[in-house]
């Protein structure tokens, strides 16, 4: 056996260097969460779903057949609720009229923004409250020292209050408060996640305040402000953004829910798939596909928000990763 | 004493206390006792010096660490740096200080933040002290860290989770190395990497205090590293020194009963020797700091406790021939006039004592032992 020769050997171990940097070098855990996402078929399935539904959101509307509000079928009379006649799927009309004679296909379609609409605006103010009450009382309580924690705990026995009412009484009481719209669903199914959010930052960021890095920033000299938002809060976000994700899909049957007991638009002429279900009880025994359609659409769409969060949350989970 | 008074004293710990509260109640929170993390530490380190910290788990040794540097705040006591009193510096100057004395930490994945770049890690200290100027000044002074520590240029894009655990330990002394400290706390810097990888970092820990003049405080449980990178050792049992001592003094002739039973605990490399050196096995547990026996701490375990003294007298640290040791009946043990007991196990755990719950059942007055 040879003895490789020195020179031989270093050069050997450059290259094997210079190969280990291009392939793998200097990925971040995003990156590195991100490139396991991608792996994972759930997450793929899940994000097919949601480029559908929201590029329908999105560009749909401006390509539907008819106008939604548009009572053709009684002006046409071929509707005639009177004689339980709401005729079904045909070539002009592929998912039928509705009992009104409007066109059930461009309602969906523009029924599709309406509720992604309501489900991102109502996420996007329980993200935002819950957040920002989590992250105050997570940082006061994790490097507040006395002071913080009485701060964490007044915050958190608020939210205990909110927590402490079933999430439906507490929407339909600010729908109740605010008067039936659109909007209101938004804030009171936001407010329902509240609580969700604020508990699992705060926990968070308690747990990432006790770590040794941070103990090792504050033997730096780096201000408290600093490490709360430059390295607390980082570490924090990952089950947030996952539940972010699980909360859009709760959001949506939620909101289609709260339409559904009236406290949503009262113009039900605007197409929103809760309303349209609220809509088509009475004829679920002449037409019970009226009562489908935007069922399965809010079942399908609430699947491919939880299977991407759960896809994310395992992507996310530091245990899982090799 | 004599040998560290001549030394330059760059830490001066006096009677330094850190007592954390146990809290119990429903509505309110009660205090009902005090955990004795340290109770009453007397120590100094020179300048260049390297202080080595030992003892059983639980002890305090890592608390006294975080109390030296402020960063768990202590209870009472004094800690100077340099002549500069620490506990009632006020916090901006006090962070001014932490440029001059940093911490090395036991496990290196859990002390870097894992979405932080090695750049950024070693960039975040330079940034908060204002050091190197610029982006460019401050690229020069990581790069020669990086060389210091024997760490790769590419490193720098790198984050700490695609690191071996000996490299991500580089990585943590290079954060302490980069401000250019005095003082290094390394709190157990070893005992988390493979016996291969420890040596390593052992060697790197005493050439950096070669070249750079670093003064360490290292804190493990591994004697036999302990003895090959301190100059001094002092024990630590139950919150307290029992025992201070030049290293190899320390090793060969160890005074207080505590450290005769650890000495006694490290293994010989001859065969011979192993087979017939005497043993000191101590029996029960280390007790509670939160309830710890009035008089000598160690006085429940210890085969050499005398009815008298032991039990209602708590020994200061006294000077014997180049040691410090606190135990009432060093010299007689030394001379051999006192024999440790057959009957020490019996001794050590009286009835009852094993079944008593620790920490919450024993409510003593805060301030009983202060």
């Amino acid at each position: 056996m040879t003895i490789i020769s020195g020179k031989k050997r270093e050069k050997i171990d450059r290259l094997a260097e210079l190969a280990a940097r291009d392939e793998e070098r200097g990925v971040s855990l995003w990156q590195d969460a991100f490139r396991r996402l991608r792996r994972n078929p759930a997450a793929i399935v899940g994000a097919i779903i949601l480029i559908v539904f929201v590029l329908v959101a999105l560009v749909g509307p401006f390509f539907v057949p008819y106008g939604p509000k548009d009572t053709m079928g009684i002006r046409e009379g071929v509707v005639k609720v009177g004689q339980g006649l709401i005729p079904g799927p045909s070539a002009e009309h592929w998912l039928g009229y509705d009992h009104q004679g409007r066109d059930v296909f461009s309602r969906m379609i523009v029924g599709a923004r309406q509720t992604l609409l309501v489900g991102v605006v109502a996420t996007m103010i329980g993200l935002a409250i819950g957040a920002l009450i989590g992250g105050v009382a997570g940082a006061a309580a994790g490097l507040g020292g006395r002071w913080g924690r009485w701060v964490d705990t007044t915050l958190m026995r608020f939210i205990d209050m909110l927590l402490a009412m079933p999430s439906l009484l507490l929407a339909v009481s600010i729908a109740a408060l605010l008067g039936p719209s659109l909007i209101t669903v938004m804030i009171a199914v936001g407010m329902v996640s509240v609580p969700v959010f604020a508990r699992l930052l705060r926990g968070s960021m308690i747990a990432q305040s006790n770590s040794d890095y941070v103990l090792a920033a504050t033997s730096l000299g780096v201000r408290k402000s600093k490490i709360a938002l430059s390295h607390v809060l980082p570490n924090s976000l990952a089950p947030v953004i996952v539940q972010a994700t699980l909360t859009l899909a709760t959001a949506i049957i939620e909101a289609a829910a709260l339409s559904y007991l009236g406290l949503g638009n009262p113009d039900s002429a605007t197409p929103e798939w809760g309303v349209m279900l609220a809509d088509a009880q009475p004829w679920l025994g002449i037409r019970p596909a009226l009562a489908i359609y935007p069922a399965v659409a809010i079942i399908i769409t609430a699947l491919g928000f939880t299977l991407l969060g759960e896809a994310m949350r395992e992507a996310l989970d530091p245990k899982l990763r090799k | 004493m004599s040998e560290r008074s001549r030394g330059d004293v760059l830490v001066d710990v006096r009677d330094l206390k850190v007592h954390f509260p146990i809290k119990r109640g429903v509505l309110f929170d009660r205090t009902v006792g005090h955990v004795k993390a340290v109770d009453g530490v007397d120590l100094r380190i020179a300048r260049g010096e390297t202080y080595g910290l030992v003892g059983e788990s639980g002890c305090g040794k890592s608390t006294l660490g975080r109390a030296l540097l402020q960063l768990t705040p202590p209870t009472s006591g004094e800690v100077s740096f340099d002549g500069v009193e620490l506990t009632t510096l006020a916090p901006n100057k006090l962070r001014a200080m932490r440029r001059r004395m940093q911490m090395i930490f036991q496990d290196p994945m859990s002390s870097l933040d894992p979405r932080q770049n090695v750049e950024s890690i070693l960039t975040e200290g330079l940034q908060t002290h204002g050091i190197g100027g610029d982006r460019d000044g401050r690229r020069k002074i990581i790069s020669e860290t990086l060389d210091q520590v024997g760490l790769p240029r590419w490193a720098l894009s790198c984050y700490p989770h695609e690191f071996s655990g000996g490299q991500r330990q580089r990585i943590g002394i290079a954060r302490a190395l980069v401000l250019g400290p005095e003082l290094i706390v390394a709190d157990e810097p070893v005992s988390a990497l493979d016996v291969s990888i420890q040596a390593q970092v052992v060697n790197l820990l005493d050439e950096l205090q070669d070249n750079l003049g670093l003064t360490y405080l290292v804190i493990a449980h591994d004697l036999a590293v302990v003895r090959h990178i301190s100059d001094t050792v002092g024990v630590m049992y139950l919150g307290a020194l029992v025992e201070e001592a030049p290293s190899d003094r320390l090793y060969t002739e160890p005074l207080h009963p505590y450290t005769r039973a650890l000495m006694s605990a490290v293994p010989v490399p001859d065969p011979d020797v192993e087979d017939r050196r005497e043993r000191i096995l101590l029996a029960g547990d280390l007790p509670s700091p939160a309830n710890p026996p009035p008089g000598c701490r160690f006085h429940t375990r210890c085969p050499w406790a005398q009815p008298t003294r032991c039990a209602d007298e708590r020994p200061e640290l006294r000077e014997i021939g180049g040691s410090r040791v606190a135990c009432h009946w060093a010299e007689q043990i030394a001379s051999g006039e006192l024999r440790p007991h057959q009957v020490s196990v019996e001794l050590v755990r009286p009835a009852g004592e094993g079944e008593e719950p620790s920490v919450v059942s024993a409510p003593t007055e805060p301030g009983s032992f202060v």
